[in-house]
């Protein structure tokens, strides 16, 4: 039975992923001749695309504010909506909403915010009529903007990730800790969250993946363009938009493919040396 | 405009620009129905197939109404695959090499000339040889490769040109600049009259290639713009840095925060007399504007910068047409519906329900045209050359994202030497 999902792998993974290597160091556009160009195209994005290391940098800010905010923050809903309150299924409706939204609709949603143009916040900061904050457009201000959209969502995703590893922890176990005079954080901190390791190592997972394949809500807002470089962002425009630089774009997959082995990596070496142990 | 597969799809589209990110992932594949469909018509045959990227519902049932008047008049079958936009221009390259249609939707200018190079297209001289008299040279020198052989039959354009309220001229007073210190004097003039002077929105990455057009046009001339685009100039030419420096002096008159602006508010300022003129495409304008105020919508080309290099001397117009591809499995269906397009007739029938596009033939009909159509058609019959906007006069891979990143950053940073450079380096890994 192991031998169908192997061939899959195979086939729709790695396959993929080595032909992706091979690509990289050529000059494929999906027309005429291929030819080898060594590695013109890995020279061509370190020091020639402007893109590129701005895209590295904001692909490491974005895994940054995931971790440090998104995801925390998705835990404290989760936390405190676990402990009964009162209308409990409204709020984690709402903010789970924004996962379950159409791209074109959140697209709209944050324009209509952001814009400089009589939108939500610039009226609320007093600039009604222009002349406002570009939260979208300057590119020193605009990744911020669109991390807060992907916070708002990223929240709502972990938020039922955990709230469902909470419903499953045993309640003798809170118990006995507020007999033992805990108190919420400690309960949490000590007893809920060592135990919830499995859901907490899922959640990590997710938080990297989301970070790096992030891609979404920059290209809808301006198509990864200045301000917003990501890596995902740039092999989107160079193999599916017109230009069908497939050699170039192949290039920028392998640097993606080898950043995500680093954390691939890191999980499996703790997961193996923990099986050793046991 | 906008070929960019978003862009083009976006103009067409009620939800703009949002959709265009999910038509990017929900069509992926669509195309594999193209081409391949059609097997009966080996060797001549009635039958004539049609790659048609006219995806959107009005323009689709539009040019349905061409292909069922061709069928009636001439006897033969016409078939329309039609394809999603954006996936159609993005798949191009894989669809032509494949076994396409006999004739397919596309542009003129250097994504034409670039199928025609490299074999993927048929010379149609003989159908030009029908339809030759009723086109402007303009339009026919958009229709030849570098090869001077024809390769592709005009269907409407619409051009790029300053568009102004004229109910807001009348009020302030203001006339119709000819030279750029005119402008310079007008623009003055509506900053101290609480106007923006010249709405400018760039979130989607194309309008700003819009004005480096024109402005190299206007400094340097048309064919300058072409043998830029082609990469046989450099970027670094001290001609470019002078396109870009004189970009600068309009910044003070810009709409604030240009980047974070998609082109439809931009036009909203316009229609709401926040902003006193845009430079758009006078079509894209007129599909923001409601009906009571299109009529109040009007133009005027940009105004001369260089004497050598008057007003008549070139505008961006992009041309949509068709094209024969390689190996048309119905060849003399194929000529004959191309000839049929490249009629006055055609193009009416296909432009019958679009308020704002024009027909490329000389002798089209013009009774049906509103004001703005007929202001359209009276530019682009009066200027020399028809340049095809960036995107569609470069590589599409240098277009996107390479140039559309850089005008960004020059937007922002207004660095003219340091945007040129950008461009040379990447123009030289590109362009080989």
């Amino acid at each position: 039975m192991v031998a169908i999902p192997l061939v899959v792998d195979l086939v729709f993974i790695w396959g993929p992923a080595l032909a992706t290597i091979v690509l990289s160091f050529t000059d494929a556009t999906g027309a005429a001749p291929i030819h080898w160009v060594g590695t013109k195209n890995y020279h061509t994005l370190a020091e020639v695309d402007p893109s590129f290391w701005p895209a590295v940098r904001h692909n490491a800010i974005w895994l940054g504010v995931f971790i440090l905010i998104a995801t925390p923050l998705g835990m404290l809903f989760a936390v405190l909506l676990d402990r009964g309150l009162q209308g409990s299924r409204i709020y984690q409706s709402v903010i789970f909403l924004p996962v379950m939204l159409s791209l074109a609709l959140i697209g709209i949603i944050w324009q209509v915010i952001y814009t400089t143009n009589g939108g939500l916040l610039n009226t609320l900061l007093g600039h009604g009529d222009g002349g406002g904050v570009d939260f979208l457009g300057d590119p020193s201000i605009n990744l911020w903007a669109v991390l807060v959209e992907a916070t708002w969502r990223q929240a709502g995703y972990v938020m039922i990730l955990y709230l469902s590893g909470l419903k499953a922890v045993d309640l003798a176990l809170k118990e006995s800790a507020a007999l033992d005079g805990a108190n919420g954080w400690q309960t949490f901190r000590y007893v809920v969250f060592p135990v919830l390791r499995p859901v907490n190592v899922v959640i990590l997972v997710v938080t990297v993946i989301e970070s790096l394949r992030a891609f979404d809500l920059v290209y809808i807002t301006n198509q990864g363009g200045i301000g917003l470089q990501l890596i995902s962002a740039m092999i989107t425009q160079q193999i599916t938009g017109p230009g069908n630089r497939i050699g170039y774009g192949s290039a920028l997959g392998v640097v993606l493919l080898l950043i995500s082995l680093v954390p691939i990596v890191a999980f499996l070496v703790q997961q193996f040396r923990k099986e050793d142990e046991s | 405009m906008p070929s960019a597969p978003e862009l083009a799809f976006t103009r067409r589209s009620l939800l703009q620009g949002s959709l265009a990110a999910l038509a990017l992932g929900g069509s992926a594949g669509a195309l594999a129905g193209c081409g391949s469909s059609d097997s009966s018509s080996g060797g001549g045959g009635k039958t004539v197939s049609i790659g048609s990227n006219y995806s959107d519902a009005g323009v689709k049932s539009a040019f349905a109404a061409v292909v069922a008047d061709f069928n009636k008049s001439s006897g033969l079958s016409a078939k329309v695959n039609t394809v999603d936009h954006n996936t159609f221009q993005n798949k191009i390259q894989t669809y032509l090499q494949g076994t396409p249609d006999d004739v397919f939707s596309w542009f003129a200018g250097y994504r034409m000339k670039f199928f025609a190079a490299q074999g993927l297209a048929s010379p149609i001289d003989d159908v030009w040889d029908k339809i030759g008299d009723s086109f402007p040279d303009s339009i026919k020198n958009a229709a030849k490769a570098d090869d001077g052989h024809y390769y592709f039959v005009p269907l409407y354009n619409y051009p790029w040109v300053m568009n102004y309220r004229q109910s807001v001229f009348d009020e302030h007073g203001y006339s119709v600049p000819a030279t750029w210190d005119d402008l310079m004097a007008l623009c003055q003039k509506m900053k101290s009259d609480g106007l923006t002077p010249i709405s400018f929105a760039d979130k989607d990455g194309w309008p700003a290639m819009g004005t480096f057009d024109i402005l190299n046009m206007r400094i340097n001339g048309y064919q300058f713009h072409v043998d830029l685009m082609a990469h046989d100039e450099s970027w670094t030419d001290p001609k470019v840095v002078k396109v870009f420096d004189t970009w600068k002096e309009l910044f003070p008159y810009y709409s604030s925060g240009p980047n974070g602006l998609t082109w439809e508010e931009g036009a909203q300022d316009l229609q709401n007399k926040k902003a006193g003129m845009m430079f758009q495409g006078a079509g894209q304008v007129g599909q923001q504007f409601s009906k009571e105020n299109l009529a109040d919508l009007q133009f005027f080309p940009f105004p001369e910068i260089d004497s050598a290099y008057p007003i008549d001397s070139g505008i961006d117009a992009p041309i949509d047409g068709f094209m024969m591809s390689k190996k048309p499995k119905n060849k003399a269906g194929a000529t004959k519906f191309l000839e049929y397009l490249g009629t006055a007739k055609a193009e009416a029938a296909y432009l019958a329900s679009d308020p704002t596009d024009v027909g490329t033939a000389s002798d089209y009909d013009q009774s049906s045209y509103n004001q703005l159509q007929k202001d359209s058609a009276d530019i682009i019959s009066k200027t020399k050359n028809i340049a095809q906007f960036l995107d569609r006069d470069t590589r599409p891979d240098f277009a996107y994202p390479v140039v559309q990143n850089a005008l960004q950053q020059f937007i922002n940073d207004k660095d003219s030497a340091a945007a040129a450079k950008s461009l040379e380096d990447q123009a030289k890994t590109i362009f080989v």
